[in-house]
Order: C-alpha cells, then structure tokens, then sequence
C-alpha cells in the first residue's frame, strides 16, 4: 500500500470528507484516514441540513464545488425554505435528510474523486520535523509521511459520553475516542480547552401514535441546495409535533441532581442556542411546555430523531419523561440520550487559511476549532484542504473575507474573537447580509472557486450559463424604461416627477414587484426562475448594496495593511496589558483582523501602525 | 482607494470657544466645500466665506475656508477646515448639514489619525505622541462627563443604547430563529412599538437640549422701548451696578449694553437696547436702532417698558413683548393705557417700589420656560447630532416594507453605528445573549 501522499485528512466527517475532496480536486494525493471507512459522511445527530446562515454555509460548499449540497439534494426527504416570506437575504434552505442516503451520497463522490485514497485506521499523532509536520502515525503502527495534514477530530478528541453519572470514554456513540493527539497539540503549545453538546434518545416510529399527533409538511415546491440540482426526486414525507407536558416537566426537575449538567461532573461549555431540556426547565420555569420535533431518520429507517430534548439523565428518567408526551405513552426508546465533552483547540493559534500557526503544515478544520454543526464543520473542512493542497505545492492561501462568503466571516470570527460556547452561524453575524445571499452564493465564489481550480468542468459549464443569463437579465430591466405619466396611465403608483423608471426600479417597489412589471414588459416572462430571483433580490436591496460598497471598501483598505507576524506587542508600552495579551494571542494578519479584536481602540491602531512602519524600515535596513 | 467615507470633526474643543474648527477629509471635500461656501478657493489659502446650508441655503454663519487637496494635507486626502464662530448652535448646525450628506459621516476617534498613517503623513514618533493624546483626551472626557454631566446625557444615552440592543435582539430572533415554535411570531409583535418608543425618546431630548442650550448660554431677555422710558436705569437697579450709562437725554444708550444675571437659579443675560424711535438724530443712533431691532428679534424674551412721560411709549412695536413694564411710577400719571395693566407692573427705579414683584414675575416666567432641565438634555454638539440622525434612520426603519426584517436591522444598525459613537458598540454576541435570554431557543 503507498504510503506517501501530499495531504493526509484525519477524519471522516463533514469537515474532514470535504478537506479530502477539495485536496484531492486540486490535485494533491491525498489520504483520508478514518476509524471505519462506512461511517465516512455519518450524521452523527440531527437528521437536517441546513437552515438560517447554515443554508446560506452549503450554498457556499457548493459553489466551491463541494459535496454537501448535492448529498443533501439526494438525501433529502422534507425540504423547507425558511423565511420564505422575509426578505432574500434571510431566507435558508433546510432539509430532513434520510441518513443513510446522505451516508451515501457523500461516499460514493469519496469513491469517485480521483487522486483520493480512503485508508481505515486510528491516528495515533503526528510526525513531526522541525517543527513542521511530515507524516501521520497510526495505532496500529503503520506510519504514514505527507507534506500536511488536516487535522477534523469532531468530537473524538478526549471525547467522554455522559449518561447520569456514567463516563463513558467515546467519540460519538459506540465508537472509541482518540486520546494521543490532545497531548501531542498541547506540547506543541496550542491552548485546548473543553467543550460539550448533546443529542437525544431515538425512538422506534413503529411504537408512535402519529395518528394523534400534528403533521408538520414540507413545501410543496422543495427548494433544492445544490446549484447543480434542477428538481428533487427522493420522495417527500412529513414530520410530526408533540410536546412536553407539566409532568415531564416534573419529573426533570425531582431527578436534577442526576444530570451530569447539574452534578458539577461536565466542566465544559455546551452551546445557549441547543439547551438540554434540562436546561430548558430550568431556565425557561414560567413555560409549562416545549414543542418537540418528531422527525424520520430515513425512508426505509423506522428511526425517529425527537428534536429539541437533548439529554444526559440516566436512562430511567429518559425513559419516562419521554413517554410523558402525548403520542410517545407506549414508545419504545432506540438508543439513550446522552452528553459529550470534547477537546477543542483555541482558533486564535490558526492562520485565516486554518492552518496552526505553531506547527506549519498542521490544518485544523470542524468542532476542533470549538464550532457545531455539520455546515459549519463542511465549510471550514472544505477551506482547510484547499489550503493544505496549496501548501503543498507553494501556493498562497485561500482567504475568504467577511465581505464576499459567511464562510469569510466564520473563519474571522474564530481565528480573531475565539471561542466561549461552540460556534454556530447566524445570518445576524455577517455585517453584510444583503449581499451574503443564498441565491447568490455560486455568483460571489465560485470564479473565485474556478480561479483556485477547485471547481469541475461541469459546473464550469452551468455556472458560465447562469452568470451569463443573470447578466443579461439585469442589462434587460435596467434598459427597459417608463415615463412616470405612462406609469400613472397603467394604473401605477409612482410619483409624478417625470422621471423614467427602469424595469429593475419598478420591481424594487414592493407594490408593483415582479408581478407587476411582467404586465408592463410580457416578455420579461421568457426569463429563468432563478434569474427572476436574483433580479428582484437586486431590485429590493439596490439602494442599501449602493451604501455597503463603501463600507465594504473601507473595511477591505485596512485587510490590505499586512502586519508581520512578528511584531512585538510586548514592546508597545503605551498599549494596555489586556490589549497587548489579546494581540500576542491573536497574531493579528492584517491591520483590519486587528481592529476587530475585542475592545481594540482606535489609538491603540495606530500605535500598532507605528510600530509596523518601523518594523518594515529595520526589516528593510 | 475610490469608494471611502468622508469624514468629519469639531476639532477644536467642545462647547464655547472664540474660533470652532471643523475638519473634513475624504473624496467628497471638493463637492462639499462647493455646497457650503458657493466655489472652491484657491488651495491652502485662507477664503472668507458665508457658510450656507446646502439643503436650505441658509446662510449659517460667515466664516473662513481652507481647501487642502491631496496630498499635501494632513490625512494625505483631500482635506478642508472650517473656520467659524465658536457658538454651540452654529457649530451644530454645520455638523448637522455635513452628516445629511450620502458617503459624509463623523469621524471616529483617532480617524483622522489612522488615515494620515496609512498614507504616509505621519511617523512612529508623531503616532505615539497623538495617541498618548488621544488616550489622555478620552480619560478626560470622561473625567469630564463625570464631572460637568454628572452622569445625565451618558444616562439616557445608555438608556437608548439598552432601547436598541432589545430592538435588535428581536428583529433577529425574528430572522435566525424562524424555525423556532413561537419566536418569531412574539419577537416580531413588538417591534415597531419599541422603535416608535425610542424615536419619541429621543426626539424629545433634542427638543429638551435645545432649551438647555438656552439656558447654557443664559436666557437672552432683551429691554426694549421708546427712548429715554427708563430701561437703562431698570438694568442698572436689576444689575445693581451701573452698567448702563444712565441719563436724562433721550437717546444716550446708542448700542446695547449686556449684564449677566442669575435670576433665582436661571442664567440670564439682560440686554439693554438704544430707544427705538422713526427719527433718529444722527446716523450713529440711526446704527444703535437697527442693532435693537436685532436683538430684539434674536431674544428669548423681550421687556417693554414704557413711561407716562413719553408720548406713545406705550405702545409696542410690531414685535409682541413677553412683559410689560411701566417705569417712572413716581411720576404722577400724564398718561396711562388700560391694557398695560393687566400685568399690574409699574416700577420705580428711583423708589424701588414695584422693582421685587416684577423681578418675582419675570423668574416665574424664566421658571416656566426653561426651568426644564431634566436628566434627558444632551450636552454636545456631537450627542445632538447623533440624536437626529438616530432620528432620521428610526424613522426609516418604521418606513421599511413589511415583512422585510432584514431591512429593519439595516435601519437599526446605522442608528447604533450613530449611538456607539457616543457610548459602547453593540455587538452580535450582545444581541445574541439578550436573545438566548428572552426566548427558549434551541427546538
């Protein structure tokens, strides 16, 4: 078996199979090692993909040519589109996928790419040289050389299952952690700290009274991620709504002391937005109630994922809390609820390309860097080996900003303010939402994809058609004007100023929109759906993208201001203590990275400034 | 770099100075310049300009132009000043007319700064040495604002700034968690009433700060009359000095005299006019007469005294006097009109009889006007105008279509952006927290 490759990827998760396949399409030869080769692309806790700044993430994935989207579109078994009455800007694509074909998906596109080897096996560490890392080595011995590696350990990393007062030492459900790797980062210098998340029990449906429960519907036109996907084909089914009752409710708080949560035995930060329902009825004592999501695991999989009751009690008290909701009275459980504690590694010790400052090579990608979730897990998997593939052959990285891709601000967001509970998107986070959109993610980055040479022939190919029709349909209603007297004649509401309207100016008044202004031009009806969309997101949001740009421009002057990496905070006496720690810690890139360190002031920029001006005139001398 | 902002400064001191600089820089200061003072001067030199308001062309102030274009200006961009009179009210209104501009905003602390440096102005020495000044001025002003506000504008202030973190935290659980049972739906309800709610809040303030103005600058109460009726011997008898030169010729005040008073807690400045008469004596009185026409109507409060000695004294001009006051009430009365009686003020400055009751009266007046300074009063120039441009950007948010939250936020955050000039900014993970902390999230 070869046993030299240019990227190794250990793990074979969301991030880690989308590290491998970026790798491998830049055309590294590339090594994704994981426990077991059928787990690779494994949902290990909620059935979904997707959501509000999540959705927004695999539209990005798949711009770069990733794999999420087009597993998802496959997998997909109730698709939804959130916010489908706000704005574009706002509006998430989600989708209930059925597992094992997501499982699937993701490992036939393993199967397919070339230059990528899948290789079964626990990684031990990681061989290091000089500081640098050469080569990955396994438990059962076998050693592996590479020139870098992505390092995706989710929550195997010293991961310790909680149920009630068990300690179980486990990755994820019934498989082993990986222990060898926290020490090796620890002496390298990385500062790890300790996080957890938890995941419900599973039900059997066969043993649910859906009869007596709500039906909770997808949409009727499944919206699908992938810009390569035209229509769903997997079957739709529906989900189903219970609630918790004043009883479970009850019994939860007479059986506290038994979570682990609440014994003082998990010491690490479990995220605000994914409470246990411990934590809910807790917190939250004035609600006698919580919905509860039932939602399938698959097609042909009598699984059911109950949403929203995460848990670590011990078994008995799960068991009857659970069956203390209506239509759940005679469920029999699959498998028990419980908590994880993992390592995670502080971000600001990683370069904006994911790479480990400390240890040159070393790429860190997912939960590792203290984020949750698949999407966010993907994306940074999907930078990260595209880096570590341009590492290997000299190339500079691959930086997104915060101004083009929510993956930009992901990534900022982590290597500059770190981390306080896992890290999850929001479409509240990115500064510059109107233009973030799901519609046009493959827009924004995927010439930058191509210029990368991430992306594949075929969505070359598509992508240059649909950039060409969006353009052309601009240029269409932007050409197509109306006198303000002819607009009155047709029954319009326009001010009479005698000015002439465009097409594109019509469509951004909310009375008249697209429906309106097919009436006045009927041959505006020959354009796509999609070019439809994107015209009237460019209509609705011109006069605020008009005012973004500039802050755009400002923002982008000062991530043009390079700060060497090694400028000496400690020798900036008149910064305070507090900011010069954050500094030392953070290794600003840019002068715009450092402006967003927290409680970054203005004099203290520009005494960073002068420091980088005499910085460069030693450097240079 | 083309599309950047143009920002601008007060930056010479806050509040009353004798000359107020204000310093622009960014690619709008050609147009700029050409809007407020009419045509572009000759580079670097020193141009005497009236200082329009673009949107009005109100003629705000006459003051002095610099036009400093690229490179060789402070910031390296293209720079102007303003020079204009120190006064609160006019610097505000310049600040005010700058702020309406698209791509014009306020300058953030040490802006200007930053921008010389990375063109190049500036060394490490000089940096260091601003900084330390920027520090130590920050420190002062807060020094300040414990000092002469004593916690009353950075009082509401924070209050507005808790207003817009709760607006915001429901504007986004209304857009992040949509899939969450029921939050959107209760985040959602209540937020344009918050967003009226702080719109009248702040409103209010402005209106409360410009009466404060008044008050800082003292109340402008203005004597005014026939000649020779008395009004420089009441200033004298409320000033107890003589301020005014006081005799029997009528005509003798041929300018307007100023003393400052503190009537029962309200600054006052009193102001005595030349006599107004159709036939002036000569071209000097003639001056004195349009000056108390000014003043007159420039004053807060206008007193008119007439004396039954002076024919037709009674009568006031076309400007509706707030007081009436009848001198000489030693005098038997030659003369008497009824309506001047309502007021039932008839002095002596001879006697002093009748001087404390219309003392009393003229307090209770100061009293009721501007005795209203509550802890909702903004101190600066700066906090004004924030305030109203708060104003401008509440009320397009109330304005954006329905549905369309992310417009909303758009709306709201350029109020912050104006508000965190004042106080702290308002970051995501702080609307996250209140979010986390109103609403069971996590279905």
């Amino acid at each position: 078996m070869n046993t030299k490759f240019d990227v190794i990827v250990i793990g074979g998760g969301h991030a880690g199979t989308e590290a491998a396949a970026a790798a491998a399409r830049l055309g590294s030869r590339t090594a994704l090692l994981t426990h077991r080769a059928d787990t690779i692309g494994e949902m290990s806790c909620n059935p979904a993909i997707g959501g509000l700044g999540k959705g927004h993430l695999v539209r990005e994935i798949d711009a770069l040519d990733g794999l999420m989207a087009r597993a998802a579109d496959r997998a997909g078994i109730q698709f939804r589109l959130l916010n489908r009455s706000k704005g574009p800007a706002v509006r998430g694509p989600r989708a209930q996928a059925d597992r094992k074909l997501y499982r699937q998906g993701i490992q036939s596109a393993i199967a397919d790419q070339s230059n990528l080897t899948v290789v079964a096996g626990a990684a031990y560490g990681l061989e290091l040289r000089d500081g640098r890392v050469t080569g990955v080595i396994c438990e059962d011995g076998r050693m592996f050389c590479c020139s870098a590696v992505v390092l995706t350990t989710g929550t195997f990393l010293n991961g310790v299952i909680h149920i009630g007062d068990r300690r179980i030492p486990a990755g994820r459900h019934g498989e082993p952690p990986s222990r060898g790797l926290s020490e090796q980062l620890t002496a390298a210098g990385l500062n790890l700290g300790r996080l957890k998340t938890g995941t419900p029990a599973r039900l059997d449906g066969r043993t649910i009274a859906w009869n007596r429960l709500e039906e909770q519907r997808g949409d009727a036109d499944p919206v699908p991620f992938s810009f390569l996907t035209s229509s769903i084909e997997t079957p739709q089914v529906s989900c189903y709504i219970t609630h918790t009752t004043t009883e479970g409710h009850r019994l939860i708080r007479d059986n506290m002391h038994r979570s682990p949560l609440y014994s003082g035995q998990i010491e690490g930060v479990g995220p605000r937005y994914c409470p246990s329902i411990e934590d809910k009825v807790q917190r939250f004592q004035d609600k006698g109630s919580h919905q509860v999501f039932l939602e399938p695991e698959g097609l042909d999989d009598d699984t059911v994922y109950p949403n929203g009751i995460s848990t670590s009690l011990p078994e008995d008290v799960q068991e009857r809390f659970i069956r203390s909701m209506p239509g759940l009275e005679e469920v029999v459980i699959k498998r028990w609820g419980y908590a994880i504690e993992y390592d995670y590694v502080d971000p600001r010790g990683l370069t904006a390309a994911l790479e480990v400052k400390k240890l040159p090579g070393l790429f860190l990608a997912g939960q590792i860097n203290g984020t949750t979730g698949y999407e966010e897990a993907a994306a940074q998997g999907l930078v990260a080996g595209a880096n570590a593939a341009r590492k290997v052959v000299g190339q500079s990285p691959l930086v997104l900003d915060r101004c083009s891709a929510y993956i930009g601000v992901m990534i900022d967001d982590l290597v500059t303010r770190g981390v306080a509970e896992p890290y999850r998107m929001f479409t509240s986070r990115a500064e510059y939402r109107l233009s973030l959109r799901a519609d046009n993610a493959d827009l924004r980055l995927t010439p930058i994809g191509i210029a990368a040479g991430l992306v594949g022939g075929p969505r070359q190919a598509a992508f240059r058609a649909r950039e060409d029709a969006v353009r052309g349909g601009l240029d269409l209603v932007r050409s197509l004007t109306l006198s303000s007297a002819k607009a009155a004649r047709k029954g319009l509401k326009v001010n009479q100023d005698g000015l002439r309207r465009s097409a594109l100016d019509l469509l951004g008044m909310p009375e008249i929109g697209w429906s309106g202004v097919i009436r006045l031009w009927p041959q505006l009806q020959e354009l796509r759906p999609d070019v439809v969309e994107a015209l009237e997101a460019e209509a609705l949001y011109a006069g605020y993208l008009q005012r973004q740009e500039a802050d755009i421009a400002a923002v982008r002057k000062e991530e043009q201001l390079a700060l060497p990496s090694g400028l000496d905070y400690a020798a900036m006496p008149s910064l305070s203590a507090e900011l010069r720690q954050k500094l030392a810690a953070v290794r600003p890139a840019t002068l715009g990275q450092a402006a967003r360190i927290d409680g970054m002031t203005p004099a203290a920029l520009a005494v960073v400034l002068g420091h980088v001006r005499r910085h460069g005139r030693q450097s240079a001398a | 770099m083309t599309a950047t902002y143009t920002i601008y400064a007060l930056s010479s001191g806050a509040g009353r100075s004798g000359v107020a600089v204000i310093r622009i820089s960014g690619p709008s200061v050609a147009t700029l310049l050409g809007e407020f003072t009419g045509t572009l001067p000759a580079p670097r030199d020193f141009a005497l300009r009236s200082i329009r308001d673009p949107s009005s062309g109100e003629v705000l102030d006459k003051g002095i132009a610099v036009w400093l274009p690229a490179p060789r200006s402070f910031t390296g961009e293209d720079c102007a000043e303003l020079h204009l009179h120190g006064s609160p009210a006019v610097v505000s209104a310049v600040l005010d007319a700058l702020g309406t501009f698209a791509g014009v905003r306020p300058a953030e602390a040490g802006e200007f700064t930053r921008r010389a440096f990375l063109n190049g102005k500036m060394d490490l020495v000089e940096v260091e040495g601003l900084a330390d000044l920027l520090e130590a001025r920050t420190a002062n002003q807060r020094r300040q604002a414990f000092r002469q506000m004593s916690g009353l504008a950075s009082g509401i202030i924070e209050a507005w700034r808790r207003q817009l973190l709760l607006i915001r935290a429901d504007i986004e659980a209304a857009v992040d968690f949509a899939d969450e049972p029921g939050v959107a739906e209760e985040a959602a309800a209540g937020i344009d009433a918050r967003i009226s709610l702080l719109l009248a809040e702040i409103s209010a303030a402005v209106e409360a700060s410009a009466v404060a103005e008044v008050v800082r600058d003292g109340v402008r109460v203005v004597l005014a009359g026939r000649p020779n009726t008395g009004k420089s011997s009441l200033l004298n008898a409320m000033a107890r000095r003589d301020a005014a030169i006081v005799s029997d010729v009528p005509g003798t005040t041929r300018d307007s005299i100023e003393v400052s008073l503190d009537i029962h807690g309200v600054p006052v400045v009193l102001t005595d006019t030349a006599g107004l008469r159709t036939e002036a004596s000569d071209a000097v009185e003639e001056e004195g007469i349009r000056r108390s026409l000014q003043r007159i109507s420039e004053a807060d409060i206008v007193i008119w005294i007439w004396s039954p000695d002076v024919e037709g004294s009674a009568d006031p001009i076309d400007h509706v006097p707030d007081i009436i006051v009848r001198c000489k009430s030693d005098l038997s009365s030659g003369l008497s009109r009824n309506e001047c009686s309502d007021t039932g003020l008839s002095i002596s400055t001879r006697t002093g009889e009748g001087i404390p009751l219309f003392i009393e009266h003229l307090s209770a007046l100061l009293r009721r006007r501007y005795g209203v300074v509550e802890s909702s009063v903004l101190v600066s120039a700066r906090q004004v105008s924030a305030a109203r441009s708060s104003i401008r950007f509440l009320n397009d948010a109330l304005k954006t279509p329905s549905g369309h939250l992310e417009l909303k936020a758009e709306e709201i955050q350029r109020v912050s952006d104006e508000i965190s000039r004042l106080t702290g900014r308002i970051g995501v993970e702080e609307w996250l927290g209140t979010i986390f902390s109103r609403f069971c999230i996590g279905k």
